[in-house]
This record gives structure tokens, C-alpha cells and sequence, in this order.
């Protein structure tokens, strides 16, 4: 007598959980305002892209024109298929001491795979990802980017 | 030119307004047959005949082929919460016509070692069978092409030689795999045409006849899952699991799961065969909802309570032909629900689920139809 009762108690909340997942999904699919789909390119004018989407890495510069990049290159050596040249130079400072400071910066964006390592890794909160993410061109060249804008400098205070 | 003929004629002879026709189309009928009886010998009217309900059943085929894999994209989207097709065509309607142009441009590529003739003829039987059952359904009033005495019998017996062609492709293919899943794919089919049957025989009971035309007139005074109560409504439940489980569809689709067995029984086919076993698997599906709702809803018959009261007459209103494809296409969401809510079961599941479970379900819920039907305690 157990197991037919546990029979019917088995068939009776096997079909009631089925009838609840039929609820969840017949509900989806009568609210139309649960639909997440972009219509891109139809909506370009008000898409606003979700902030940790990574679209491309940028060197944030301040309203003085200064970045944080020392210079030091270890987003070089964490890139996995470098597609990041640091290029530095060595300078004197005022009290006579020879330091090397960042000469350019050169990312290929057409070898980046958007892992995010250089951003993780960076010592000094140098790099960035914007949201950008139309980045088709006709011209391969257009593809490799200096990140370190003419005339900017290493902010006071970001050590070394 | 003789059909229309035939129409002007019906047209120019009427009593009532245009659309009376759609309430009932034997009058139509009536008069295309005399019309070709009058210019052609009986030989040659029957031919004719033939050759025009062949040409309409493939058209309907084509339309409702091209219309449930549309319709299946789209639901399967909005449960998803994302939008599907949307491109082609306003609202993407035309998809499925570029899907289909895109599949007919395929390479048919030969197998080497294959056995060609059965290799060839699997996909057509999966169809000729599906042809022979859309045959018997009736779809309103005076539209049903062959009304035989045996209707729901005939039925069962035909669908179950679709099992043949899944088991040629699998054969035929030459690969392991393709054989695997064609095992799986016929023991299922087997095993579900069971619950498919005796689920049918309930309603057999009920009505007291298996023919098709009778078994929706029994239901002028209410459709019989109400008229048969509890039994009925298990009754429908079962046949609806059944149903999917027969057409390898919806959480049973073990046989052609892609990531498990590539594309089981139809890994082999490219292009238009391929299109071929898509189209008759939504055919069938089209097949197993129209069965449940001339059976369990009645069919073309509006939704009556009880005899010739207001609320009938306001249920009449609505034509047979809008009934039938409204049924169906509600029973065609609740199984495109299944597929798409529930996770896939493995093959001792399913067999477990079929022989465990429904089977004696089944078995039961026939005794105590019988019973009640003996004892008069249905509506």
C-alpha cells in the first residue's frame, strides 16, 4: 500500500512542478516588455552601453592633460599576445637624476582580445575600458593607437 | 476553369449573403461536383478531383510547413525574452522562405558506401505518411477529404509507418552514429504509440464510434473533455505527452539532440532532404495537435453548453474553419511550451516515464472510462 501511495505522491508533484515552469515561461512570453534584444542599428541614438562592457582600452587623462603611466611595462609582459609596446625614454629631472619616463604607448587594437589583463595588472590605475565598440576601418593602420595623448605627463604623486 | 465554373455557379444560385459559405462548405462542394460531372465522364471527374485536393493538400502542407517553423522561432524567442526573426520581412516573416532558398542551394552530398535507393527513399516515406494523415482530419464543416468509418483507427495505423523511414535513414547513412540514434529514435516511437492509442480509445469509448465526422457531431452539445470529466481530461494529458514524445519533439528529442549524437537518424542528409525531415517533424506536430483538439475539443464544433441555448447561438457566430485552426494552434503553443521550458530526459527516463508510469495510467484511466460510460455518469 506504501508504494502505491508513494506512486501517486510522485506523479502528483512531478506534475505540479511541470505546471510550474509552464507558469515562469508563459509568463515571459506574454510580456512583451521583458524583451532585452538592442534593435541596433535602428537605436544608435539613445544605446547606452552597460559601463563595465569592454570595448576598447583607453589611458584616462585629467583636465591637465596627465595620465598615471610610469612607464613600467608590466601590462607588456601580461598581454598574451602582445599587442601593448611601451616605448620609454630617459630623462633628467631637476635635481640632476636620470628617469625614465613614458616615450609612447602603442596598442593594436586589431590583435586585442579584450581580456582585461593590462587594465587588472596595471600598478598605477593607468588603463581603462571604455564602451566604445565601433571600431571597423577601412585602413589596417588606423588600427594601432597611441594611448598617451602629445604633450601629457606622468601626474605629480603616482610613484614611481 | 471548370472548378471556377463551378463557383460562379454556386455564387449566382445562393439565398444568403457571401460568407455563408465559410459556415458551411458542403454546398460549395456539392456544386463543383455537378459541375464536372456535367462536362466530363465520371472516370475523368474522379481524376480530377484527385488532382485538385492533392494540389490544395500541398499547398497546405507548404503554407503550414513555412508557418510553424516561423511560429516556432518566434515563441521559442519571446520565452527567451529576446525577439527572434525580425529582419526579413516585416516582423521577419519571410525567414523561413530564405532558410528555405538557402537549403535548396545545399550540396547533396552522396555517401559512398551508403545504400543509395533506401538512402533516397527515407525522407519520402516520413512525408507520404504525413500526407496520408492530414487526409483524414476534418477541418470544418464539408471540408474533410476522406471520411472513412474506421477514421481515428486509420490514423493510428498510418502515423506509426513514419517509424520506418527514421529507421531507413539511420540505416542507410552507414554510420555508427546515425544507427544509434535511429535505435533510440524507433524505440521511442514504438514505445509512445502505446499511450498514443489507448488514450484514443478512451475517447473511442466515449463517443462510440471511430469515425471522425461522428466523433465531432457527438460533440454539438459540448466538447467531450468536459463531457467525460476526470477520465477525459487524463485522457488528454496523456495524449499530449505522448504526442510530443511520438514526433522525438519537444524535452523527448533524444534521438537528434545536437550536442549528444551531432544530428542522430539525419546527420547524413544535407539540403533538401534535410528540409524534408525538419518540415515533417512539424508537420507531425501539426498532426498530434489537430488530432487532440478534434477529439477533445471538438474539433471545428463551436464551444456548446448543453443544447440550443443563446450562448450557443452567440459561439456559432465564430466560423467552424476558425474553430479548428484556433484549437490547434493553442494545443501547437502548449507544445512548443514544452520544448522550450523543460530540460531534455535521457533515454532510460524516457522509457521509465512511458512504460512505468503512463502506460498503466493509461490502462486504468480505460477501465474507468468504460465504467462510467456502462454506468451513463458523463455529461
Amino acid at each position: 500500500m506504501r508504494s502505491i501511495i508513494n506512486y501517486l505522491k510522485d506523479i502528483f508533484l512531478g506534475v505540479r512542478s511541470l505546471l510550474k515552469g509552464m507558469k515562469v515561461t508563459s509568463k515571459y512570453f506574454w510580456s512583451p516588455k521583458s524583451i532585452v534584444t538592442e534593435k541596433y542599428p535602428e537605436n544608435r541614438k539613445t544605446l547606452v552601453m552597460l559601463e563595465r562592457s569592454k570595448g576598447e582600452v583607453i589611458m584616462p587623462h585629467n583636465d591637465k592633460n596627465e595620465h598615471h603611466c610610469t612607464g613600467c611595462g608590466i601590462c607588456q609582459i601580461n598581454c598574451p599576445n602582445g599587442s601593448i609596446e611601451v616605448i620609454s625614454k630617459i630623462i633628467d629631472t631637476e635635481d640632476g637624476k636620470k628617469k625614465k619616463i613614458i616615450d609612447k604607448y602603442i596598442y593594436k587594437l586589431g590583435q586585442c582580445t579584450f581580456c582585461g589583463l593590462c587594465v587588472k595588472t596595471c600598478p598605477s590605475n593607468a588603463l581603462a575600458f571604455s564602451t566604445k565598440f565601433e571600431h571597423a576601418v577601412f585602413n589596417k593602420a588606423h588600427l594601432i593607437k597611441v594611448l598617451n595623448k602629445p604633450g601629457s605627463q606622468l601626474m605629480k604623486g603616482v610613484e614611481q | 476553369m471548370l472548378t471556377s465554373f463551378g463557383i460562379i455557379n454556386y455564387l449566382s444560385a445562393q439565398s444568403g449573403p457571401w460568407w455563408k459559405v465559410f459556415y458551411d462548405f458542403t454546398s460549395l462542394t456539392k456544386n463543383i461536383d455537378a459541375s464536372l460531372h456535367n462536362t466530363m465522364s465520371p472516370f475523368w471527374t474522379t481524376v480530377t478531383e484527385l488532382v485538385i485536393v492533392g494540389v490544395l493538400f500541398i499547398l497546405f502542407y507548404a503554407v503550414i510547413g513555412l508557418f510553424l517553423v516561423y511560429a516556432e522561432r518566434k515563441v521559442c524567442a519571446f520565452i527567451q525574452n529576446r525577439l527572434g526573426p525580425n529582419r526579413i520581412g516585416p516582423y521577419g516573416i519571410f525567414q523561413t522562405v530564405a532558410d528555405l532558398i538557402k537549403l535548396l542551394f545545399k550540396e547533396l552530398i552522396p555517401i559512398k558506401n551508403a545504400d543509395h535507393f533506401l538512402f533516397n527513399l527515407a525522407p519520402y516515406i516520413v512525408i507520404i505518411v504525413n500526407f496520408m494523415v492530414l487526409a483524414a482530419i476534418p477541418y470544418a464543416l464539408g471540408v474533410h477529404a476522406i471520411d472513412l468509418n474506421i477514421g481515428i483507427f486509420y490514423v493510428i495505423a498510418v502515423s506509426s509507418m513514419s517509424v520506418i523511414g527514421v529507421l531507413l535513414a539511420g540505416w542507410s547513412s552507414n554510420s555508427k552514429y546515425s544507427l544509434l540514434g535511429a535505435m533510440r529514435s524507433g524505440a521511442q516511437i514504438v514505445s509512445y504509440e502505446l499511450s498514443v492509442g489507448l488514450a484514443l480509445a478512451t475517447v473511442v469509448v466515449l463517443a462510440g464510434s471511430m469515425q471522425l465526422s461522428v466523433i465531432v457531431e457527438g460533440q454539438r452539445t459540448g466538447w467531450f473533455i468536459f463531457k467525460g470529466h476526470i477520465p477525459a481530461v487524463i485522457a488528454f494529458v496523456i495524449y499530449i505527452i505522448a504526442g510530443t514524445a511520438e514526433t522525438n519533439r519537444g524535452p523527448f528529442d533524444l534521438a537528434e539532440a545536437e550536442s549528444e549524437l551531432t544530428a542522430g537518424y539525419h546527420t547524413e542528409y544535407s539540403g533538401i532532404k534535410f528540409a524534408f525531415f525538419y518540415l515533417a517533424e512539424f508537420i507531425n506536430m501539426f498532426i498530434v495537435a489537430s488530432i487532440a483538439a478534434t477529439i477533445f475539443f471538438g474539433g471545428w464544433m463551436p464551444l456548446h453548453f448543453g443544447a440550443n441555448n443563446g450562448f450557443n447561438r452567440i459561439m456559432d457566430f465564430i466560423p467552424p474553419v476558425i474553430w479548428f485552426f484556433g484549437k490547434t494552434f493553442f494545443l501547437i503553443w502548449i507544445i512548443m511550451l514544452f520544448k522550450w521550458t523543460f530540460p531534455r530526459l535521457r533515454i532510460d527516463q524516457l522509457l521509465t516515464l512511458e512504460w512505468k508510469y503512463l502506460l498503466p495510467i493509461n490502462i486504468v484511466n480505460l477501465l474507468v472510462m468504460a465504467f462510467i460510460v456502462l454506468m451513463g455518469w458523463h455529461f
